[in-house]
């Protein structure tokens, strides 16, 4: 069923994770766009090819500019030097033509013919480089033909060396250059190209130049340059007639434009690199070619025009440059841009890279988160888990405890009514055990309160004591418990707690101790230590030391003889400490008023076992939870190991420490110190609590003799025996106790003759002489006239052999089987004095019937209850015990009940009722009743028979006694609570509370 | 005498057999405690409370549970803390573990976990029902034949 809860909690807090996840996760911005990732990825890449490009175009596009600014410088050069060279042989004709009008037209006779011209053009030939041949032509009239072709004695031919037709004028060459004398007596005027320049430059008086054509003889394509020479010096500003006129003949050149730009091309750098084509462009629509071909290849895409100006105003030329070679592909460009392609490229993808891996390691990190929510909410889980668990188990136990009462009301015997008892306490235990699992959780959550209640720490160490008590008595492990006579017998502080740290230290021990004793010793920290503490670090180093020599044929003073870890228990401190205590026992009492001062007692309790000891290694982490030494422990012995932890915890809380001192296979002593309060006088006495036990007082002023030979456990023994209020004597032996016993009943009579005398088991098999002295011990009594001393044995198992045998040696009264409880010795005692017959009054459980009988007859009591059948078994259960009861079904009809005034006494409320639950009503009826004791209070003089106020006492029922939900009824003015269905011991606790310390007034 | 001895014998027997078989817990016994000269018959009297109760409460869950459109939680755990309550207050030990069950599902609002749990609580019921009777006609045989009720210890 628990199980089934926890699923149905389970689910209620994975939607709450839920929620929880949705709002608390703070999306960051990656995270936010996670599926974008990809995307942005591929724009990146997009983007960068797209730079790259157009990194590359904008290289491409500077590399072509410079190219053409190559190219333009280039081109512009070469026009230039061809522009310049050739005015130079343009310059150069000019001085020829004034040459031959100087020397041939102004002298006479003529200072010039054919072989001087030809001589002296041959020898200034250098000069022209670019003229392939220079050559005269004199002007000739049609009438004049015939006597100048008589003084020539040639006839005037045409280009196509054929005698001239008639023409108005004739231009017959007379002078040439060797190189073209093959033009001599050729009519210039014949060649359509010649002629026009012809006219052209004398009408001009410059030089003028044919287009292009194929020059006669090289078949290069040329251009003839022609300067008119004048008979006479012309005016300042002639006209063109009168120019025509003065007109003597004409000097010409033929330029050879192919291999003269050749020659120029050839002497420039670079000239493979470009093309260049010379035009005329004269006739613009018609460009002539001068130097270059037409249809040639090149780099069609990138052309440079230069203009050229030979001189000639009518002519036009240009020249037009281009590469050779296509632009080449621009690596450098080429390389750059796919460089940084790849470089953004991988800059996007460690980007990508980063992103998706905090991606990942977001993701991972809410998943540890939802894990970690998960694993909190499986803590929760398993801490109602373990309250539910927890609350099926009191349902079983219960019956047990109520078993258990009812058999205590039976008449039983000494042994049995222990037995009984035990088994009770021990039912108790577990249902605080239980309790504690519930605080486990409160402790995890830091939510731990402590209480502070009177207690008494005698008792409740006795308790724990008989909790174990059936193990250690199978184990033949004693076990006993010293609480110094200066520790308050009621301190403040919380029992369960304190009882918790007790029962896991002592359980541990029993769980690991085989042998030997566990001795708990509680005493006030402040006295011992100034004394013990050096003697403590000298019995631990000597002690050591002596171990080893002697170890095992020593005898240890502790309880039991076996070598203890810390030594400080054993006799040679503990003596310091009882003596110490006999001889202040005066002091004591003077100084008990500056103890009360003083508001808080610090204890030093310490727990010692003679066990396995816990391993060196394993000593650091004995108080992490779920550590044991090793894990071959929890296979020995079982347990899950969070006792110490718990222990550590709550010690802590109470403000003290706890530390441990533990010797392999030797033993551990565990020692922790606690602070409570003291405890006003005045406080305990009226609110007695069922945890301090009431020890019969009939025993007050008994003597007894213990016979123990050892000093530890007789100063336990005696610890017992004088809470009872005995007075104690010691004796090593029975020997000495008989030879004691002797001389004071001789001598001093009654006084000092002992009524009881107990014998450890030990001290009476060791003497051998045990039955014989006993027997004169006994012989001694039966002399006088006194009734004998009770002989009781103390042991801690025994075997039934050896019972008889002490039967037969005279035990016959009792054994008392350790370990030693004051209530139990009181028992026993009882038994063997006869005063025990008759039960106590006040005595260990409270007899229900009678007392809850005396308490509830005749009171009335309202019970609330919406079910029928719980109202019915509340009512039964409350009249058997006498008293009147109602019944109300609802809240409301309590309420009606209730108006003032009534006579009710007490009410039980049930809690969870429908319309009007239990808190409610108790709320509406504490308003009625404050209103009414206003009222009341402002006309006392109508003087009404209560004087109280009114007040009635109002006790939850509930099933569930969880901590919160009696911290619910306190609140809304409830004044306790008692569990459904009812118990009787509980019952009665909670009504005593009222009609005990509240008398009714008017019942 | 022998015969009311038998029969007294038979009681014991038959009661302590309710116990073994975890059909009652010891609330009743402390219920047959209650019993005393003033009111004879208070376990009787009370038990057949609880009949009426638990009947009227089974049936009221088993409408509850059959509605088509949505079946109303709150008024079935309502009547199951109900029959809870009582059951404890009876000493009813298997009924009342078939109510935490029951609870349990309820909680959860799991229509067939209390479907299978309703059968279960009315099978218990019915059971209980059957052997406290013919324990009251046992005491009643007893009565009649002039012999006294033992007690329980």
């Amino acid at each position: 069923m628990g199980l089934k809860l926890q699923q149905s909690y389970h689910h209620s807090v994975t939607v709450k994770v839920n929620e929880q996840m949705g709002t608390k996760r703070g999306y960051t911005f990656i995270q936010a766009n996670r599926a974008w990732l990809p995307k942005f990825l591929l724009l990146w890449v997009m983007v960068m090819a797209f730079l790259s490009t157009w990194i590359y175009k904008k290289m491409d596009a500077d590399n072509k500019v410079r190219r053409k600014e190559v190219l333009s410088t280039m081109c512009d050069q070469r026009a230039r030097m061809l522009q310049d060279q050739f005015s130079v042989s343009v310059n150069h004709v000019h001085a020829l033509a004034i040459l031959v009008s100087t020397f041939h037209y102004y002298k006479d006779p003529s200072a010039i013919d054919q072989e001087t011209f030809a001589e002296y053009t041959a020898r200034t030939a250098f000069e022209r480089p670019l003229l392939s041949g220079v050559a005269y032509a004199e002007r000739v009239v049609h009438s004049e033909r015939e006597k100048f072709e008589r003084q020539h004695g040639w006839t005037i031919k045409t280009m196509k060396r054929e005698p001239s037709p008639i023409r108005d004028e004739y231009a017959p060459v007379i002078f040439s250059q060797e190189t073209v004398s093959y033009i001599e007596s050729l009519d210039m005027m014949s060649g359509e190209e010649d002629r026009e320049n012809i006219l052209r430059a004398r009408a001009t008086g410059k030089a003028v130049l044919t287009s292009p054509f194929r020059l006669l003889g090289s078949h290069h394509l040329g251009v003839v340059l022609t300067f008119p020479v004048y008979k006479s010096k012309l005016p300042p500003s002639p006209t063109e007639q009168e120019r025509i006129e003065a007109t003597a003949g004409y000097l010409g050149g033929a330029f050879d434009v192919e291999s003269l730009v050749e020659n120029l091309l050839g002497q420039l750098a670079g000239n493979q690199a470009i093309l260049v084509n010379v035009y005329d462009i004269t006739n613009s629509s018609d460009h002539l070619i001068m130097y270059g071909h037409q249809n040639q290849d090149g780099d069609l895409a990138l052309l440079h025009e230069s203009k050229l100006d030979f001189g000639d105003p009518f002519r036009k030329h240009q020249m037009i440059c281009r590469y050779h070679q296509k632009a080449p592909t621009s690596w450098t460009a080429l390389t750059t841009a796919f460089l940084f392609f790849v470089i953004c490229l991988l800059v996007g993808y460690i980007l990508y890279g980063a992103a998706i891996h905090i991606v990942k390691v977001e993701d991972d990190f809410h998943e540890m988160e939802e894990l970690k929510v998960r694993a909190e909410a499986a803590d929760v889980a398993k801490s109602q888990f373990l309250a539910t668990v927890s609350h099926e188990i009191r349902t079983p136990m219960n019956g047990i405890l109520g078993m258990l009462a009812l058999l205590l009301d039976t008449d039983l015997s000494s042994t049995q009514r222990d037995y009984a008892q035990t088994a009770q306490v021990c039912g108790k235990a577990l249902i605080t055990l239980i309790n504690e699992v519930l605080d486990r959780a409160k402790i995890e959550a830091g939510k731990l309160e402590l209480e502070t209640v009177p207690f008494d720490l005698r008792s409740i160490l006795d308790d724990v004591l008989s909790l174990f008590s059936e193990k250690s008595r199978n184990k033949g492990v004693e076990l006993a418990v010293f609480v110094s006579d200066k520790v308050p017998e009621m301190v403040m502080g919380d029992p369960g707690r304190f009882r918790q740290i007790i029962t896991n230290l002592v359980g541990n021990s029993v769980k690991f101790t085989e042998r030997g004793h566990i001795f708990v010793k509680v005493h006030l920290a402040e006295n011992p230590k100034p004394m013990e503490d050096p003697k403590a670090e000298t019995c631990l180093n000597g002690g050591s030391d002596e171990d080893a020599l002697v170890s095992g044929a020593r005898q240890f003073k502790t309880l039991s003889g076996y070598e203890a870890a810390d030594e400080r228990n054993s006799w040679d401190s503990f003596k310091h400490l009882v003596a110490d205590e006999e001889l202040r026992y005066d002091a004591s009492v003077k100084m008990k008023a500056a103890d009360e001062a003083s508001q808080s007692v610090t204890l030093m309790v310490s727990v010692e076992d003679t066990g396995i000891g816990i391993p060196l290694i394993a000593q650091d982490r004995v108080f992490m939870p779920f550590m044991q030494a090793d894990s071959s422990t929890s296979r020995n012995y079982g347990g899950t190991g969070i006792g110490l932890s718990i222990t550590k915890c709550l010690v802590e809380l109470m403000g003290g420490h706890i530390s441990f001192i533990s010797r392999p296979q030797v033993g551990s002593t565990f020692s922790f110190t606690t602070v409570f309060g003291r405890c006003k006088r005045a406080s305990f006495s009226d609110t007695k609590k069922p945890n301090a036990e009431d020890l019969p007082s009939g025993f007050r002023g008994l003597k007894a003799v213990v016979v123990d030979g050892k000093p530890v456990r007789a100063a336990v023994t005696r610890y017992h025996l004088k809470r009872l209020g005995m007075l104690v004597e010691f004796a090593n032996s029975v020997k000495i106790a008989a030879s004691a016993c002797g001389k004071n009943g001789s001598s001093c009579g009654s006084k000092t003759q002992p009524d009881i005398v107990l014998v450890e088991k030990d001290s009476w098999l060791s003497g051998e002489d045990g039955g014989l002295s006993l027997r004169t011990l006994d012989r001694q009594q039966n002399g006088h006239v006194f009734k004998s001393p009770k002989m009781i044995l103390l042991a801690t198992n025994i075997t039934n052999a050896e019972l008889e045998k002490a039967r037969a040696a005279g035990f016959a009264d009792t054994t008392i089987m350790k370990p030693l409880r004051a209530s139990m010795v009181a028992a026993c005692l009882q038994q063997v004095l006869g005063t025990g017959k008759k039960r106590q009054p006040g005595r260990g459980m409270l007899n229900g019937s009678s007392v809850l009988g005396s308490l509830l007859c005749g009171k009335k009591i309202l019970v609330v209850d919406d079910n029928m059948v719980n109202r019915r078994v509340a009512a039964g259960a409350l009249k058997k015990f006498g008293a009147a009861v109602e019944c109300a079904e609802s809240g409301k009809a309590a309420l009606k009940l209730l108006q003032l005034p009534h006579s009710f006494d007490a009410c039980f409320m049930d809690i969870q009722m429908p319309e009007m639950d239990g808190f409610e009503a108790t709320r509406r009826i504490r308003m009625m009743e404050s209103q009414a004791n206003e009222q009341m209070n402002r006309g006392t003089e109508e003087g009404s028979i209560r004087t109280g106020e009114w007040h009635i006492p109002i006790l939850a029922m509930t099933a569930d006694v969880i901590h919160a939900t009696y911290d619910e009824c306190l609140k809304c003015g409830m004044d306790g609570y008692v569990s459904k269905p009812f118990e009787e011991e509980n019952l009665y606790l909670a009504v005593a509370k009222f009609f005990k310390t509240k008398p009714i007034s008017d019942s | 005498m022998d015969f009311v001895n038998q029969l007294q014998r038979k009681f014991i027997d038959y009661s302590s057999s309710l116990h073994r078989e975890g059909i009652v817990d010891d609330q009743f016994t402390q219920l047959r405690k209650l019993e005393d000269e003033n009111s004879p018959h208070f376990v009787m009297e009370v038990a057949s409370l609880f009949f009426e109760d638990c009947e009227k409460l089974i049936n009221n869950m088993a409408i509850a549970l059959e509605q088509k459109q949505g079946v109303d939680f709150k008024q079935i755990d309502e009547c199951i803390h109900q029959l809870k309550g009582s059951s404890s207050s009876i000493g009813a030990l298997r009924v009342k573990n078939a109510c935490i069950a029951f609870r349990s599902f309820s909680d959860g609002q799991n229509r067939e976990g209390c479907l299978r749990c309703l059968q279960q609580l009315s099978h218990e019921y019915s059971l209980l029902k059957n052997k406290l009777q013919t324990l009251f006609r046992l005491e009643k045989q007893i009565v009649a034949a002039g012999g006294s009720i033992p007690r329980v210890h």
